[in-house]
């Protein structure tokens, strides 16, 4: 991202644009809590700090940084700053401060990024410190007034008390008063047993004007005087824009203007978004679509397989002992492929921005996981500067990755640059959207498990060839060239760490980075490392001759949090008893952004390739629980969209193009294909762990080794879809 | 020109008549709760009621809409009383990112309306929206909740 900062931005904009980079900045931040400078809200309700907003009524207004997505962070962050503040949870609304303030105030409200399972796990301490830090200056400020000693008044839900004399007040009638005073140096967090708002199922705060359509969405953005764009860029990844016919479409109706986008895209404004489309479509256009037209899906597979070939080169992730020598000399060995395709974020609602651009302001209106890239996208496609930007969040119909890029923000600006003071509004078709994704990446895995005389694996070649997000996307990230990342799952220590010891190990990559850009994408590299590992493992305990949940046990002796949330999940699903007539069994566990979690499915099979799954239990241990009721809802969540991309997803290619255009070739699940996801929660306290994504990683692989259990064979490549296999 | 009766309103509106209903909500009348998902009858996300009936208004013309009542989500409450499904999913929490909610409830409306008490079976064949979220179980369950109360 930030190797599209200009070099002539002024300082303020640089802060932004390696802010943008990762959420790793925010470590370390000194984030003021409030102070003698005192700042008012807009509706000039004093700021008790950056976090906390109280209004003469009481009403709490609670700051967040972070974006929500239907994630449910919004409310999580909200209760863990009222948790602290001890107000009345009925009196809290919460309330986006935009990039452009916050750099204005030195970044006061830290880093806006929401990727990674981080929008909790990532500010939940500086969150908690400033509804910790408010409380103390609220109650400091009701003490001086009635010159009584702080520590004796006491606060629960916003009022507060002093025993003695029998006095009390409410928030919002000390507010004015608590802004003015010195924060705090230190406060201290309560201990999260003690929680009485957080860690409760509390209801999502943004939910009514989800059922009655008054939910402002990017798409629905309204502006006096606004126009709307339709865009086309090159489906060739790599390709350009060489000409296109004006003249067949002037006089269309509604059409204002055709615009040229950068050096690959063109868009048309028109009244009605309805009325772009249409002209664009009718838009002869040529385009310049380079060599990268020559690659296909089968000439990537050549390639990725061409990396799983020991001589090629590879970057080593994690190893033990000398896997070649005792792969040589085992008693029995097994080797098996697998591979993983392209998938398309497919959010409900598809990619948009809407932009007004003067001569000296520059303005967007979108939803996005991350506001500060966003600004500091709007800053470049500008060319103005920081001063003189902003960006304005508004709800996105999902995002799972995707809307973490700026790609379609800065399409946005540059049309508006087209036509200063008019504001236009851009929205991706359903098909652009899906030719233009930022796709999870395509890899293939060869693993080669190895067995001493009394079936105990003893070696694991684990290697991986494929593609590399950080490549494309934060090459500052690289280690001498290595992607980390790629070793979500499989890593030897960290927050995606192997389950396992074996004695020898080799985990590797060959990385082999085709034209088509990767993204991350709802579980990252997590998705396929977690089929990967755990099929293979359920290959190797057939080929033992054991069970697959004992086999695993006995590698896990070292890694009890991985083993306890396996055995919550074959508890729950009750592997130790037969299943059901005609119902088979499959069991995976992983590790993932600071979470261990585990998943079982209970499927039939009829025909050989109908499958129905009657059950799925999922366990996570995310160290704590903000709120079950929503971290239910996106361990369910993750299922539904990691089995769509199990049965039904992967992104082809063919002509340097993606061939998927919709939701007919590229399809959901619906209810009827979803069973109700039993979740169990273990939370074991002392870390801080994602939920958003981690339980995605499970999906795929338990129900893959319950089809083994059911019909004997293996799959090894995704989707089912190019396999026969459906839903029954 | 196209007269169109949307919650009960008529309204006159200039737009050719092979414009698809789902944009002519949107853009000519402003009701932007209907949402744009797919534009091919694929994602439900679009559902409004034709005389009671759920229908994809991506895939309808206002030609061939007009002379019918249609209800969109802006209209599915009376006055200030929600309707039980919007009550319910407030109550059970079902929306995640909310974006196809507008068309599940639509389409849950429509199916109550006809089958008060559905069954998971009928659940299954009636409810056919995507929903990238993953919201499904939430949704069987707030339906099941309407059905018995
Ligand atoms: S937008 Fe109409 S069904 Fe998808
Ligand atoms: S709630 Fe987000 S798509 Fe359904």
């Amino acid at each position: 991202m930030n190797k599209h900062v200009s070099p002539k931005m002024n300082r303020r904009a640089f802060v932004v644009g390696t802010a943008a980079v990762g959420a790793g900045l925010a470590i370390g931040l000194d984030l003021p809590f409030g102070g003698p400078a005192m700042v008012r809200a807009a509706d000039g309700s004093p700021e008790v700090n950056a976090w906390v907003v109280v209004k003469p009524d009481d009403t709490v207004v609670i700051r967040i940084a972070r974006s929500e997505m239907g994630q449910g962070s919004l409310t999580g962050l909200a209760q863990l700053v009222a948790e602290e503040l001890e107000c009345d949870w009925s009196k809290v609304t919460t309330e986006y401060p935009t990039p452009g303030q916050s750099v204005a105030r030195k970044r006061a409200w830290g880093d806006f990024s929401t990727g990674g399972s981080r929008g909790i796990r990532s500010s939940q301490d500086y969150v908690r410190k400033g509804g910790a830090t408010a409380r103390v200056m609220l109650i400091e400020a009701a003490a001086n007034e009635w010159k009584v000693p702080a520590s004796e008044c006491t606060v629960a839900k916003g009022v507060i008390t002093h025993k003695a004399s029998g006095k009390t007040t409410t928030y919002g009638k000390v507010a004015e008063a608590a802004a003015k005073l010195t924060p705090p140096a230190d406060v201290k967090l309560k201990d999260p047993k003690d929680w009485t708002i957080a860690g409760k199922g509390l209801l999502r705060l943004d939910t009514a004007e989800k059922t009655n359509g008054k939910m402002i969405y990017g798409i629905d953005v309204k502006l006096p005087g606004m126009l709307n764009a339709a865009i086309k860029d090159c489906p060739v990844f790599g390709g350009k824009l060489k000409s296109y016919d004006e003249a067949k479409i002037t006089g269309m109706k509604g059409v204002k203007k055709v615009v040229k986008v950068g050096d690959t895209a063109v868009a048309v404004v028109a009244d009605t978004w309805w009325h772009a489309k249409t002209a664009l479509e009718a838009l002869p256009i040529v385009w310049d679509e380079g060599e990268n037209a020559k690659v296909s899906s089968e000439s990537i597979a050549k390639w990725l397989a061409e990396g799983l070939d020991d001589a090629q080169p590879a970057y080593v992730g994690n190893k033990n002992g000398d896997v070649k020598a005792a792969i040589a000399g085992a008693a029995k060995k097994l080797e098996a492929v697998y591979n993983y395709p392209y998938q398309n974020h497919a959010t409900m609602e598809p990619m948009n921005a809407t932009a007004l651009y003067t001569a000296d302001k520059c303005e967007v209106w979108c939803g996005t996981q991350n506001g500060e890239a966003v600004f500091a996208a709007v800053l470049e496609a500008s060319g103005l500067s920081a001063e003189k930007c902003d960006m304005y969040k508004v709800m996105p119909g999902g995002g799972f990755g995707r809307r973490g890029q700026t790609d379609y923000v800065r399409q946005a600006v540059l049309i508006a640059k087209e036509m200063p003071g008019t504001p236009v509004k851009l929205l991706w078709s359903r098909e652009e959207d899906m030719a233009h994704g930022r796709y999870h990446p395509i890899t293939q895995c060869k693993m080669t498990g190895a067995f001493d005389a009394n079936n105990n694996l003893v070696a694991l070649h684990y290697r991986l060839s494929g593609q590399s997000i950080l490549f494309s996307l934060r090459p500052e990230a690289l280690q001498n060239g290595m992607d980390p990342a790629a070793f979500q799952g499989v890593a030897q220590s960290g927050e995606a760490a192997i389950g396992y010891s074996v004695p020898n190990l080799l985990v590797e990559h060959a990385m082999r980075n085709p034209h088509v850009p990767p993204g991350f994408w709802r579980g990252v590299n997590v998705n396929h490392n977690a089929i990967y590992m755990e099929c293979f493992m359920d290959e190797l305990a057939h080929a033992a001759g054991q069970d697959p949940l004992e086999f695993r046990r006995k590698l896990m002796g070292n890694h009890p949090k991985h083993l306890a949330v396996l055995n919550a999940v074959a508890e729950k699903i009750g592997w130790d008893k037969p299943a059901p007539q005609g119902i088979y069994r499959g069991i995976a566990q992983v590790m993932g952004y600071g979470s261990y979690v585990a998943g079982a499915a209970e499927i039939s099979v009829t025909e050989g390739n109908k499958i129905k799954v009657h059950r799925i239990v999922a366990s996570t241990d995310p160290g704590y629980v903000v709120n079950p009721a929503q971290v239910e809802r996106q361990i369910a969540g993750s299922f539904v969209y990691g089995l769509s991309a199990l049965f039904y997803g992967g992104c082809t290619v063919k002509d340097g193009k993606i061939e998927q255009t919709n939701f007919d070739t590229f399809n959901s699940m619906r209810i009827n294909e979803m069973p109700k996801v039993e979740s169990v929660m273990v939370p074991s306290g002392g870390f801080w762990g994602g939920v958003g994504e981690p339980t995605i990683g499970v999906a795929a692989p338990a129900v893959l080794n319950a089809y083994f259990a059911a019909t004997g064979k293996r799959i090894r490549s995704v989707p089912l879809r190019d396999q026969n296999i459906t839903f029954a | 020109m196209a007269n169109l009766t949307i919650n009960g309103k008529t309204f006159t509106l200039d737009v050719e008549p092979d414009t698809p209903l789902l944009w002519a909500i949107r853009e000519n009348v402003g009701l932007t709760g209907t949402k744009y998902g797919c534009g091919i009858a694929q994602c439900g996300a679009c559902t409004v009621h034709m005389d009671g009936v759920a229908m994809r208004s991506c895939g309808v013309s206002v030609s061939e809409a007009e002379g019918k009542k249609i209800t969109t989500i802006e209209g599915l409450a009376s006055g200030d009383t929600l309707h039980k499904v919007q009550a319910a999913w407030i109550a059970k929490d079902v929306p995640q990112c909310g974006y196809c909610q507008s068309g599940m409830i639509m389409a849950v409306a429509a199916l109550l309306a006809e089958k008060p008490k559905p069954t998971d079976a009928d659940i299954d064949e009636a409810i056919t929206n995507i929903c990238r979220c993953g919201t499904f179980q939430q949704v069987r369950e707030a339906i099941h909740t309407i059905a018995s109360a």
